[in-house]
């Protein structure tokens, strides 16, 4: 008992359970649902899991689908506000085919990862939902192979924020931008600045980049296509605004809260952030910007660059029983009244095209039509059901290429010879 | 404080207790301690079958799904399938940095890709480990020296060094995250311009910094339980010989402090070596901060057996430092124990 082998077992338990306890709820893996089919006619009480409802636009919803629908009764599973553990929660109760997590939010970056598990319903033939009144971008986001997996429920894009105290006119291209710099210097502050820290925005702007310059990460096959000279000119303006100082060096470690702090305190020219800065930037007593903040489109090559989509998604689990009555709850999500709710009292952006020139929401929310632009003309992140790996690679090379740690050239073949070997499979 | 030092005393007298059953006894004991024995085995059994289910079984399911494949992409359907068994592939890919090739077979893993970060990864997470190990240790010592002399607010002082131990290390990651903001304290108050976040070197002494404010009086409180074992008359006795301060603490308090030491040291040592949030909340393992924990995280997200794999080769390499400790340098709870009995009788 008292020799030193008595630890040996001890220590070994204690040691694998804390490596491995975050693996437990793996096994399962994946098969498309032969019983998928079953309840495509059912009718009934369904749940609907969405993260965070930070501004209590979901509760007023369901009260009010509640209040008509006695017999088919909608709950709220509210998860976290965090992307990643909002993901890792739906893998777990998709894996353990739970059928209490009928109707699901999901990020547009999640859609092919989950259409291609055999996770989510088509939503064609009895399940079939009319997108012709949505924004293009956003209903091509929820698509995988050429099929509606989901429902767009809000959009995102990227607008460009400046000084209109400083720049009469905003820059429609990224080389007339650049050619403003000069106001900055003379302004001693900072030109231009994105989120380039290495995380998920940075994919983000890179995409964006490489999108406006006429470039795509994906091709329409989903094969990476980053060997361009599209791509080059796209990172490589990253790159260069880099090295030349038109992005200050502190915007390596910007995520949108920084950015938007240094814009706020007066720091930078330009800067490219998502709708929510708007309301932000105009009200917060400490904002230095309140009465000068201009909205304009992304610049590109010769017009409004390509912005990257965010927002969210609506699908439906293929292990839910009550599939009719979700694809009633999906309809209601996106009617005009319950968009228009979404946007004046989530500052949600719409998915319904016709919003976006209403009177009534312009008034209400002002960057609407400049958003609308953003939109129109946006990309959706790559579409690929390997997503997390192909985040990574375009955060881990654009982020060497940007520090000058690699030419614009080796990250982009980098990027593409991992991002081919994550989609090889194993 | 109370859960932290709790076990080592709490255990005595349960190891203190098996004894009896060797000691001397009577012919009529015998019956008394075979029910004894049943009793405790039914007693025990419901703590048995809960670190089954919660140890056991994980620990087997991850290891037979690191035998298996991830699920590969049909390209007509578009939708995954199962990967069959992979033999030992997933952990030679690991350990070689081979990556899946498009055409089938494998190539080195490219730059980008999570494979090609395994062997960076395992050299971050120990050099982070060696440098905040030795960092705890010293300033631990330090602190455990100070708190242990007689003075007026002791308590207090004691009270107040827990407080980075008490305080989550997520919180701590985002107060110290605001601290090494470009605009942030950390630059205003030296007047310096570092990109904490945002280059090598400062990114990985962010963490080191961080983990160090945190964990050293985790490191103190142990170190002072030995000290506050060690009985003063030995330190009169070598007064009176003549020895010198530096001499009394080589010859006499670190021999004596020495077990509870290396408990302490191998505690943090195996804690140290999985450690995640820090790096991943203040860094998100760029700049060479990616941790083997961080690279689990992130594998986990892209194929769950490719990630169990790695968390077994993890544990493997920790297992083999808690060897090496136990084995080769001491660091043994239980003689400790012994020893500490020893020392109050």
């Amino acid at each position: 008992m008292k020799t030193p082998k008595f630890l040996l077992p001890v220590a070994a338990a204690g040691v694998l359970a804390l490596t491995l306890s975050a693996c437990g709820g793996g096994g399962g893996g994946t098969t498309a649902g032969a019983d998928a089919e079953q309840g495509l006619d059912g009718r009934g009480p369904i749940t609907y899991v969405q993260g965070k409802d930070n501004n209590n636009v979901v509760r007023p919803v369901i009260e009010k689908w509640n209040a008509a629908h006695p017999n088919e009764k909608v709950t709220f599973k509210e998860q976290t506000d965090q992307a990643d553990q909002q993901h890792d929660d739906l893998v777990q109760n998709f894996q353990a085919k739970n059928a209490n997590y009928d109707v699901v939010s999901v990020d547009v970056v999640w859609t092919a990862e989950f259409a291609a598990k055999g996770w989510l319903q088509p939503l064609k033939d009895k399940m079939a939902l009319d997108t012709s009144a949505m924004l293009k971008p956003t209903v091509d986001a929820a698509s995988y192979k050429g099929t509606l997996y989901a429902v767009p429920k809000d959009s995102d894009g990227g607008m460009l924020y400046y000084r209109k105290d400083l720049v009469p006119t905003p820059p429609k291209t990224w080389d007339e931008m650049m050619s403003m710099c000069s106001i900055a210097k003379e302004n001693n502050i900072g030109c231009f600045a994105g989120q380039y820290s290495k995380y998920e925005g940075l994919t983000v702007n890179t995409a964006e980049a490489i999108n406006s310059t006429g470039g795509s990460v994906l091709d329409a096959d989903g094969k990476p296509n980053l060997n361009t000279p599209e791509a080059k000119a796209g990172l490589g303006n990253l790159v260069t605004a880099y090295a030349n100082g038109n992005i200050p060096k502190e915007g390596i470690t910007f995520q949108e809260e920084q950015g938007r702090q240094a814009f706020q305190d007066g720091k930078l020219l330009f800067h490219r952030n998502w709708p929510y800065m708007y309301s932000l930037a105009t009200t917060e007593g400490s904002s230095k910007v309140k009465d000068v903040l201009g909205l304009a489109a992304l610049p590109g090559i010769d017009g409004p660059g390509a912005s990257t989509l965010g927002g969210h998604s609506v699908g439906v689990s293929v292990y839910s029983k009550n599939k009719a009555t979700a694809v009633d709850f999906l309809k209601f999500i996106t009617t005009e009244e319950t968009q228009r709710f979404y946007a004046t009292q989530g500052s949600l952006a719409p998915v319904l095209s016709a919003l976006y020139d209403d009177q009534e929401l312009v008034a209400k929310l002002p960057y609407l039509p400049v958003l609308k632009t953003s939109i129109e003309n946006a990309v959706p992140r790559p579409v690929t059901p390997f997503y997390p790996a192909v985040t990574k690679a375009i955060q881990e090379n654009a982020y060497a290429a940007i520090k000058g740690e690699k030419t614009v050239d080796a990250a982009l073949s980098d990027m593409q010879k991992s991002i081919e070997s994550a989609s090889a499979g194993q | 404080m109370a859960t932290e030092l709790g076990p080592t005393p709490v255990k005595e007298p349960a190891s203190g207790g098996t004894p009896i059953h060797h000691g001397p006894k009577g012919v009529g004991e015998d019956n008394a301690i075979a029910s004894q024995g049943k009793w405790a085995a039914w007693l025990l059994a419901p703590t048995i079958v809960a670190l089954a289910i919660v140890i056991v079984y994980p620990i087997i399911s991850a290891i037979v799904m690191s035998f298996q494949k991830d699920a590969g992409l049909d390209p007509v359907t578009g939708l995954f399938t199962e990967g069959g068994p992979a033999g030992l592939s997933n952990y030679t890919n690991w350990i070689f940095q081979q990556c899946a090739a498009p055409g089938g077979g494998t190539v080195a893993c490219p730059p980008g890709t999570l494979g090609s970060q395994f062997w960076s990864a395992t050299g971050t997470t120990f050099y982070f480990t060696i440098v905040t190990v030795t960092l705890e240790t010293i300033l631990g010592f330090w602190m455990a020296i100070i708190m242990a002399r007689t003075f007026r607010g002791r308590s207090l002082v004691r009270a107040a060094v827990l407080v980075p131990w008490a305080i989550p290390t997520a919180v701590t990651a985002q107060l110290w995250l605001f601290i090494f903001a470009f605009e942030g304290i950390g630059n205003k108050l030296f007047n310096t311009t570092i990109l904490w976040t945002g280059s090598e070197n400062p990114a990985r002494w962010a963490v080191i910094i961080a983990d160090t404010w945190k964990t050293t009086p985790f490191m103190a409180l142990l170190i002072l339980a030995g000290l506050q074992m060690i009985p003063a008359d030995v330190y009169e006795a070598a007064k009176v010989d003549g020895a010198s301060a530096w001499q009394r603490f080589r010859m006499i308090t670190l021999p004596l402090v020495k077990p509870a030491l290396m408990v302490a040291i191998l505690f943090r040592t195996l804690d140290a070596l999985r450690m995640f949030d820090l790096p991943y909340i203040l860094t998100e393992g760029s700049n060479n901060t990616t941790t083997l924990s961080i690279l689990v995280v992130n594998q986990l997200r892209q194929g769950f057996n490719s990630a169990a794999a790695l968390s077994t080769i993890t544990f493997i390499i920790i297992f083999i430092v808690a060897f090496i400790f136990v084995r080769f340098l001491g660091a043994n709870v239980v003689e400790q124990q012994t020893g500490a009995g020893k020392g109050k009788k």
